[in-house]
């Protein structure tokens, strides 16, 4: 089933939670929303779910609208960060407790249901465990259970709250290649919410980036990570340094210091923001050369694959930080030392214009 | 059981924790002090609870088993306590159901005049009950609000059945509320969102999600709101109008007793509402014990969630 909406506006007090949002999600598809915290993307899911009401806006699920659709009928399966399994209940009550639940014409022989609980624990892995209780559980069982149980009722959608938000780093991980193994086998349309800009790249079809109630982006995980439409967008998808500047021609200027850039979608005298990757920046040795960005090697971290080098800003760009990663070979031809000044020099540079933009990126 | 093993492992800490605390020399404290508080305390509890809880029951049986026997099955005994059972039997129930809503109105929802709600439900723990049972001999009584209303309809509030009851459930209105708001703010709200978006309409979520995650606090709540309702003097004295055999519960049948100077009556009575008493606390320290488990397999549950 196809989810879209069109300009949803929820305000909790003065704080706009969402400011006219307006998207599509396409029939099949796993799709992450991605932001900080307070961006909207939970109020964004509880309101597609009908837990939470927009001030104004739809929300249409396969074409119709669903404002006036009570949560119990929507058909949405929910899966929350803290589980919100039934405490009191096995594991194989809770699973059954949505089939339970239904009138007394559509609800399913005891038998059948029992049937679909096993077919459901098998499907999650996790049947041998019918019989404990929700406290008995680890995180990341406990999850799968909530899945099982929210699959029950056949959702025609899955909305996923930070599913893996409250689970240590190694069982994230596992059962996030899990999620994708079982959104392939099903095909279920299906949201999730994280923070988490690796697993959103990692398990979504598409990304949706949000930011302080609005999108800022929508794509592939290629395409968001590769073509970041905004600063926000390129400061929110991995490490990233800025520059501060101003365009002259061929040139951008940074304080004292000159990088060379050709810029053709900027006038000459624009005010700019640029960024670079860390692997985007490279090193000359020699500190008074007439290009590059002046900056005070603090840190050499060389136990990787790759080496990192922290920086501290000199002339221009004081009081700011540079992550550098050079290859080990890079690291010995330089010959590097801490507390060394050295140039930066950008391979690649993305620069927006800066009207507006120094409080995304600040 | 893994939340059972928690459980033990927990407690077993705990008290390993004051053992070591109290054995090594550098935290542990003086005997004098140690004896010193623990003396105070325990001479505060022999002197101050312990002694007229015995006093009780060896005044009620200083003239022997007969008196105390015919004290408690001589008629006007038997109507207070008939009396007093009645009031409980209608003033709990009633409180329940005005307990469970208004803890799941302030627990679970947003809605002006919240905060107003939470503080008239401590009123009658706040004012005196004199002052409780005055509310309703001004508004039902001869000369009050709807007096002669009720005279003119030959309806008897005040001086009556209808008016102890009336009070009783004032006086003890706030127990079951108080008890579940804390419990039911603490647990939120998301295992009742799961049980909507899962179908269930209002009546199963409550009777399938909400009811089971409260009821050894609700338990608890009633057994303490039924010892006050049995046990309640001030505000059922004022409305009762003391008529024996009508309107006597079983504290106004002791205090009559009394003033009467048919001590060994009036112990042998007062030793009922005392024994009621110590099964009550029996009962409710069994269902704390009980709520307590609950309790600390849920913070288990949620120290193997973080």
């Amino acid at each position: 089933m196809s989810i879209q909406v069109r300009n949803i506006r929820k305000t909790f007090g003065d704080f706009v939670a969402l400011d006219d949002v307006s998207l599509d999600f396409p029939t099949g598809e796993l799709v992450a929303l991605l932001g900080p915290s307070g961006c909207g993307k939970t109020t964004l899911l509880r309101i597609i779910a009908g837990l939470e009401q927009a001030e104004s806006g739809q929300v249409l699920l396969d074409g119709d609208d669903a404002s006036g659709t009570h949560v119990r009928e929507r058909q949405v399966g929910f899966v929350f960060q803290h589980y919100a399994l039934f405490r009191h209940m096995s594991v194989f009550d809770n699973v059954a407790f949505g089939m339970r639940m239904k009138p007394r014409g559509q609800r399913p022989s005891e038998r059948q249901i029992r049937d679909k609980v096993h077919e459901l624990l098998d499907l999650v892995q996790l049947d041998w465990l019918a019989d404990r209780f929700p406290a008995q559980l680890s995180g990341g069982q406990r999850q799968r259970i909530a899945l099982a149980r929210a699959l029950a009722v056949e959702p025609r959608v899955l909305l996923l709250d930070e599913p893996f938000g409250a689970l240590d780093a190694k069982v994230r991980k596992e059962l996030r290649r899990w999620l994708r193994k079982l959104h392939d086998e099903l095909h279920i349309t299906s949201i999730f919410v994280t923070h988490d800009q690796e697993e959103a790249l990692e398990v979504a079809d598409r990304v949706v980036l949000m930011d302080r109630g609005h999108v800022e982006q929508i794509g592939t995980p290629e395409e968001v990570y590769r073509q970041p439409a905004t600063p926000f967008v390129y400061g929110f998808l991995g490490s990233v340094n800025f520059f501060h500047g101003r365009v002259e021609d061929n040139a951008l200027r940074v304080g004292d210091d000159v990088l060379p850039s050709a810029q053709q979608e900027f006038d000459a005298g624009s005010e700019v923001i640029a960024f670079a990757r860390p692997h985007e920046l490279d090193l000359l040795a020699d500190a008074h050369a007439n290009t590059g960005v002046a900056a005070r090697v603090t840190r050499i971290l060389a136990f990787g694959v790759t080496a990192r080098i922290e920086l501290d800003g000199l002339n221009g760009a004081s009081g700011q930080h540079f992550e550098v990663e050079l290859t080990q070979q890079r690291v010995a031809e330089l010959n590097l030392a801490e507390g060394q000044a050295v140039r930066l020099i950008p391979s690649h540079l993305k620069v927006f214009e800066r009207n507006g933009i120094t409080g995304a990126t600040a | 059981m893994a939340g059972a093993t928690t459980l033990n492992w927990a407690g077993a800490m705990q008290a390993d924790a004051a053992v070591r605390f109290e054995s090594r020399e550098a935290t542990r404290e003086a005997p004098w002090v140690k004896w010193t508080i623990l003396g105070i305390s325990l001479t505060f509890f022999a002197v101050f609870l312990l002694l007229p809880l015995v006093a009780v029951f060896i005044e009620a049986l200083r003239k022997g088993w007969g008196t105390y026997g015919s004290a408690l099955v001589h008629e006007d005994a038997l109507w207070a306590i008939k009396l007093t059972l009645t009031a409980a039997v209608i003033a709990v129930p009633l409180n329940l159901v005005f307990g469970v809503c208004a803890a799941w109105a302030i627990a679970k929802f947003e809605f002006r005049g919240k905060h107003f709600l939470i503080t008239l439900i401590d009123l009658p723990f706040s004012v005196s009950p004199v002052i409780a049972g005055l509310i309703y001999v001004l508004i039902f009584g001869a000369q009050g609000w709807l007096g002669p209303w009720l005279a003119d309809h030959d309806i008897r509030i005040i001086f009556a059945v209808p008016g102890i009851v009336l009070a009783t459930v004032f006086v003890t209105f706030p127990f079951v509320a108080r008890e579940l708001i804390p419990l039911m703010q603490a647990q939120g709200r998301e295992e009742e969102e799961a049980a909507i978006v899962l179908g269930a309409n209002g009546w199963q979520t409550f009777w399938y999600v909400t009811l089971p995650n409260i009821k050894w606090g609700l338990l608890y709540g009633v057994i303490l709101c039924n010892a006050r309702a049995m046990g309640e003097f001030g505000a059922v004295s004022v409305v009762s109008g003391h008529i024996r055999g009508q309107t006597n519960t079983l504290p106004l049948h002791v205090e009559i007793l009394y003033n009467e100077y048919q001590f060994a009556a009036a112990f042998a009575v007062a030793s009922l509402l005392a024994l009621l008493a110590l099964v009550t606390l029996a009962i409710k320290t069994w269902v704390e014990h009980r709520a307590g488990g609950g309790n600390r397999s849920r913070e288990a549950h949620q120290d193997a969630a973080s």
